[in-house]
């Protein structure tokens, strides 16, 4: 079980990131997450968005680098503590965390962690044998509605 | 003290080098015609023949030859003796398909020597002279042919090779090297090395540098000059005529002298062909007339200079040459190595790369970079940092293997690298190259 998330090549010069935020503003394209991994030379930008394939579409037809990855959604309490006891379950496991990057949100008492790790279906199978609630695109489409 | 090492040959009269040059042609386009085949199917698709050449005035007659004749000859297309009478093989930078493979045998070894020996003794070279070589040894011609010149004049060689610069400053200070051999760029590397020690101009014992195989401009020079208390000399060459020593700078450092008793020089229109009258800017083409194994007639050298044969106060008669001011092709030379854009392509396509990429080169701090920028593809993508550079360094060692220097790769998005007219600049060549 995994949620779809959009990477987006971002190039080191001025106004990119605006350039990409403006067109998905103006397609109608609703961000729930995002993290921006940065270098010397370029930029990373990982969204999870309400429409994936169309944002994909909007950007790739502006001649931008995109690709959608499958990552996985955890549920976590929002507490002090409750993210490290996740990510010992994956480390118990031999699962290793390539990235991570986590939101919240306002009604609920939880933080919605992304992870993205080799084998998804083994780090969902650890963390839901664990207990965890593992998010669905089904979750992501319900926020903020 | 002379500064010559062959006073009759480096002095002598205009009209003798003529003279000369006229009996060595004839001699040696009858030894090519007789031997080499690839040249002779040149001559006879040309309808010329050994006896329409009957001194320096016929040479126009004789075809050209290119990098793309060695290429198609290669590896022993160009043999003009038996290889059991070849002693030694050297090679340029340059890999597959590019790459110049020339043949030596004693005699040829034994002229390339002597031409250096001159080369060494116009800068004041004698055999009280520690000459520390630290151009690279091995199948490059420039620490061979410096070493050759010192043993000639009995000079006492100090054979370093190029890198470790501590250890090349070690063997400076210690053993007293008195001249240093090597590319502008890496005596200016020794140069601010030697200051970040401590050490002053004086306290060295260098009186010249020879420094060759790549560009430099007249400020490099005086920085040199100054960094090390030394007089830094220019010094030609190419492994196609033979290595360094080609032609060189005497005291007077205004421009080389061509060793015209072994090879003549001609300058012609890189368009036409045409051959252009003393003075004209144009390419420099090559005939050598001594050379046994690798005997190359009339070959174009693809860098664009100017003759001069205003009398010189060193007293040499032989004709001179600018400094390179530019290539008639797209060769870069890149760090003393020979790059050309078409060798980064191949690297790029077997690796799976698009052929859109950008080479740009600069110079820090008197060191040549090289930095390639190649277009990512959407199936090439990776949604990590590490994914990306591990592709990046993975690309650059692709291209280090091929060209010999390390370049630093940059993975950019699609369409990022600017057309113009739909065709992308390949190179960008910062560097100030030429006064």
């Amino acid at each position: 079980m995994t949620i779809r998330q959009l990477t987006v090549f971002v190039e080191n010069k001025k106004g990119a990131l605006v350039e990409i935020t403006t067109a998905l503003a103006d397609n109608g394209i609703d961000m729930r997450a995002m993290s921006i991994a940065d270098t010397k030379e370029f930029g990373i930008l990982r969204l999870i968005v309400n429409d994936t394939d169309r944002a994909a579409e909007v950007l790739q037809n502006m001649g931008i680098l995109v690709k959608v990855t499958d990552v996985l959604g955890v549920k976590i309490s929002d507490r002090p503590g409750h993210l490290s006891q996740a990510l010992r379950v994956l480390d118990d496991n031999g699962i290793n965390v390539e990235y991570l990057y986590a939101f919240l949100l306002r009604t609920d008492k939880h933080a919605y962690t992304v992870l993205r790790v080799q084998d998804n279906d083994l780090a969902c199978k650890c963390l839901e044998d664990a207990g965890y609630h593992i998010i669905t695109d089904s979750d992501i489409a319900k926020l903020l509605k | 003290m002379s500064n010559y090492y062959q006073i009759d040959k480096e002095t002598m009269p205009v009209e003798d080098i003529r003279k000369v040059q006229s009996e060595k042609l004839v001699k040696q386009v009858k030894h090519v015609y007789e031997n080499v085949e690839y040249y002779r199917d040149l001559m006879d698709k040309k309808g010329v023949k050994p006896e329409d050449i009957k001194g320096i005035e016929d040479l126009h007659k004789l075809p050209f030859l290119t990098k793309l004749d060695l290429r198609d000859a290669y590896p022993y297309g160009m043999l003009g003796k038996p290889l059991k009478e070849c002693v030694r093989i050297h090679s340029t930078s340059g890999t597959t398909g590019r790459r110049v493979v020339a043949f030596y045998t004693q005699r040829d070894l034994d002229v390339w020597y002597e031409c250096c020996a001159r080369a060494l003794m116009a800068v004041g070279g004698t055999s009280e002279d520690v000459v520390q070589v630290a151009y690279g040894y091995g199948l490059f011609t420039g620490a061979s042919g410096v070493q050759g010149g010192a043993d000639k004049v009995g000079a006492l060689t100090l054979p370093m090779s190029s890198g470790n610069t501590e250890r090349q400053i070690q063997f400076m200070m210690d053993l007293g090297a008195t001249i240093l051999c090597c590319t502008p760029s890496y005596a200016a590397y020794i140069s601010e090395s030697l200051k970040e020690q401590g050490y002053k101009p004086e306290d060295n014992k260098l009186k010249a540098g020879i420094f060759g195989a790549e560009p430099w401009t007249q400020e490099m020079r005086r920085d040199i000059e100054k960094g090390l208390g030394i007089k830094a000399y220019d010094i030609y060459g190419l492994t196609e005529m033979m290595g360094p020593g080609v032609s060189f700078e005497c005291s007077e450092q205004t421009g080389m002298h061509i060793n015209e008793d072994h090879f003549i020089a001609e300058i012609i229109d890189p368009e036409t062909g045409e051959v252009l009258p003393e003075g004209a800017k144009g390419e420099l083409v090559f005939t050598c007339l001594d050379k046994e194994a690798f005997p190359l007639l009339r070959y174009r050298t693809r860098d664009i200079c100017i003759l001069s044969r205003e009398k010189c106060s060193c007293g040499r008669t032989f004709v001179k040459m600018t400094k390179p001011m530019g290539r008639s092709d797209d060769m870069l030379i890149i760090r003393g190595v020979n790059v050309f854009p078409s060798q980064i392509e191949t690297v790029l396509l077997k690796e799976g790369y698009t052929p859109n990429y950008q080479i740009v080169v600069d110079r820090v701090n008197n060191n040549d970079t090289i930095e390639v920028n190649v277009e990512l593809t959407p199936e090439q993508f990776s949604d990590t940092v590490g994914g990306i550079t591990d592709m990046e360094k993975s690309l650059a060692n692709a291209i280090k293997v091929m060209l010999g220097i390390n370049p630093k790769v940059n993975l950019v998005a699609p369409r990022s690298i600017v057309r113009s007219e739909g065709k992308a600049v390949r190179v960008i060549d910062k560097r100030k190259l030429l006064d």
